[in-house]
């Protein structure tokens, strides 16, 4: 049986993520169909027929595919299903939206958030915000899961697929696009970067953010943030890790302000390197840390800035 | 308008749960439960809107054991009118059975928007509303940090990897939460007395012709791999020597 592939681009890109869920697709063995779809996204198919292990890439380009429209989505993916024995999107905000959706119209019990392929019927995913591991197993006939990235992998290039167009979807006309505010930044994304920078709501404000800001700049890191520190409206929502926020994993990661909530711990603990950097000598941060500095912040990190 | 909101018992959030020692589940039993926080929100919303006048009505749903009929009253404390719980006992619901059964009470109540977590916190699935959305025919928008009913559509906005992003939808739909759309209330206890006599409906999942079996077979749950202890640095400076010299990350 083949395995298909959703990719997550912005046209030009695949978005991260979207290489690591390949990884999991050639674990579980057979072809592998990348189907990229969206509006104007003719360059992203071209970079996703280099990805190794990638046998060919569909490519459906529509008005309709402009946003991330599930309805039209799960439509799409809906008329080619047949042809897989899985179906895998990363488990991102892309993924998360329609690949239930999907599930539901082919009668199949998503599983969500995958972490390592067992056998072709067999997957360990995390719960209870990853304080919990399950391995469940699925009877059903075609396989809908989301990929966990950090658990993977990224696949590297090499490949040379073909692309074939993909005739569109019915147009659900369910819901209409109105547009998207995406925070601007030049800082490498929070799910790709190598080292992370995250403040919570011990940076006191959203100006204060400055001095980790000047931090992650000397480390070429990426900038997250605990829920506090999004609720109080410190920084955008995306930058929030945890159970309900992004799964990162990065070489590096710097908890600054941030007392280490199972929510929190559960989007970041499995950076290879993690470092606390909090002024109570309780805060449970310190127990997942690999190295842990009981300061102020406002001390610590210019400090720090400045040392590296 | 008629608004259906779910609500789902789960473990309290900020229960550290641990595994049974036969690797069969999590330990339940004199665990704290509380209704799933993504579903508070989900009641909030719907209390917000019949307080500001869009709403007539509001009907939660639970799923699950006799006891759910606590969470059933906790959202009729915050303002729901009634309640319905479908009695599963002990059966391991998952999603797609959820979703079938939410949406043969969706049929018999027809309520102009469904208003479900994004997210159970113990099973962590993210699916159950995308799913009443496609069973339905319906549109749907997950993830919804704001929303605006306009006679038969709504405009949300959702969030988004990237940021947000804004949708108008057409009624009848399903929203499932995310954390920033409201702030719940507490309950006062002259509501919690209050909730008491509000309706409560019992139903079997065969009445409403769901076969409600699971489709994934959970062969064993563990922790995971715990990390080793770290060290704690008595200033920056050997901080910075500790990530130079040993851990070698930058
Ligand atoms: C369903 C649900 C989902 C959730 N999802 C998430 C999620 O995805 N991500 C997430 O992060 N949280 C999530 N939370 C929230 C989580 O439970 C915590 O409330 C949150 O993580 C706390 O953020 P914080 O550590 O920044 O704030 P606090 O817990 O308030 O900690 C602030 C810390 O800063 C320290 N501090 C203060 N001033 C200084 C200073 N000058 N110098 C040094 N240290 C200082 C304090 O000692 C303290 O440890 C969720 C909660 C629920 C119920
Ligand atoms: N047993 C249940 N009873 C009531 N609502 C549920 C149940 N299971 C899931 N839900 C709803 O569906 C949402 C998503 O759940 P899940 O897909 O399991 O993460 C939850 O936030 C609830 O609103």
């Amino acid at each position: 049986m083949s395995v298909l592939v959703i990719a997550e681009h912005d046209g030009k890109q695949l978005k991260p993520g979207t290489t690591n869920t390949v990884t999991a697709a050639a674990k579980i063995g057979g072809d592998i169909t990348m189907l990229v779809v969206g509006h104007k996204c003719a360059e992203a198919a071209q970079v996703a027929a280099k990805i190794a292990g990638v046998k060919k890439v569909l490519l459906a380009d529509a008005p309709q595919y402009a946003g991330s429209g599930a309805e039209n989505m799960a439509a799409l993916v809906l008329t080619i299903a047949g042809d897989y024995g899985h179906i895998l999107a990363p488990a991102t905000g892309f993924g998360k939206n329609f690949m239930p959706r999907l599930a539901a119209l082919l009668d199949a019990q998503q599983i969500s958030d995958i972490s390592a392929v067992v056998s072709a019927d067999t997957f360990v995913r995390p719960i209870y915000a990853g304080n919990v591991m399950a391995t469940v197993q699925s009877a059903d006939k075609v396989k809908v899961i989301t990929v966990r990235a950090t658990g993977f992998d990224a696949a590297a290039e090499g490949g040379s697929a073909a692309v074939e167009n993909l005739a569109a979807g019915p147009d659900t006309g369910l819901s209409r696009f109105i547009g998207q505010e995406l925070s601007k930044s030049d800082r490498p994304e929070l799910t790709a970067a190598r080292i992370i920078v995250s403040g919570g709501r011990g940076m006191g404000s959203g100006e204060n953010f400055k001095i980790l800001e000047a931090l992650a700049d000397k480390l070429g890191a990426a900038v997250g943030a605990s829920r506090a520190a999004v609720d109080s409206g410190f920084v955008p929502n995306d930058y929030q890790v945890g159970q309900t926020g992004k799964i990162v994993a990065p070489e590096l990661y710097i908890a600054i302000g941030i007392s280490g909530a199972i929510q929190h711990l559960a989007g970041m603990k499995d950076s290879k390197v993690i470092i606390a950097i909090n002024k109570d000598p309780e805060a449970p941060i310190f127990a997942v840390a690999d190295y842990w500095l009981v300061d102020d912040l406002f001390k610590a990190v210019p400090e720090l800035t400045q040392q590296l | 308008m008629k608004v259906l909101v779910t609500v789902k018992r789960v473990i309290d959030p900020y229960v550290k749960v641990r595994v049974k020692s036969d690797g069969t589940g999590v330990e339940t039993a004199n665990v704290k439960m509380a209704m799933n926080p993504f579903c508070e929100i989900a009641v909030e919303q719907a209390v917000r809107m019949k307080e500001a006048g869009v709403v007539t009505e509001i009907v939660a749903v639970s799923i699950g054991a006799p006891q759910c009929q606590e969470t059933l009253r906790t959202a009729m404390a915050m303002g729901a009118d009634r309640g319905i719980l479908v009695e599963t006992g002990t059966v391991d619901m998952q999603p797609l059975a959820v979703a079938k059964l939410v949406k043969a009470i969706i049929d018999k109540e027809q309520p102009k928007l469904v208003i479900m977590g994004k997210q159970a916190i113990d099973d962590d699935s993210n699916q159950a509303g995308q799913m009443v959305s496609a069973l339905l025919g319906w549109p749907q928008s997950a993830f919804t940090s704001a929303i605006a009913v306009n006679g038969d559509s709504a405009d949300v906005t959702r969030e988004i990897d990237g940021g947000l992003e804004k949708l108008t939808i057409k009624l009848p739909a399903v929203v499932t939460t995310d954390l920033r759309l409201n702030e719940p209330r507490y309950v006062t206890l002259p509501n919690i007395m209050k909730a008491k006599k509000k309706p409560l409906e019992v139903l079997k999942p065969e009445a409403l012709g769901v076969d409600i079996t699971p489709r994934l077979k959970t062969l064993k749950v563990e922790e995971p791999p715990k990390r080793s202890a770290g060290v704690k640095v008595a200033d920056v400076a050997e901080l910075v020597a500790k990530l130079r010299n040993e851990a070698r990350v930058i």
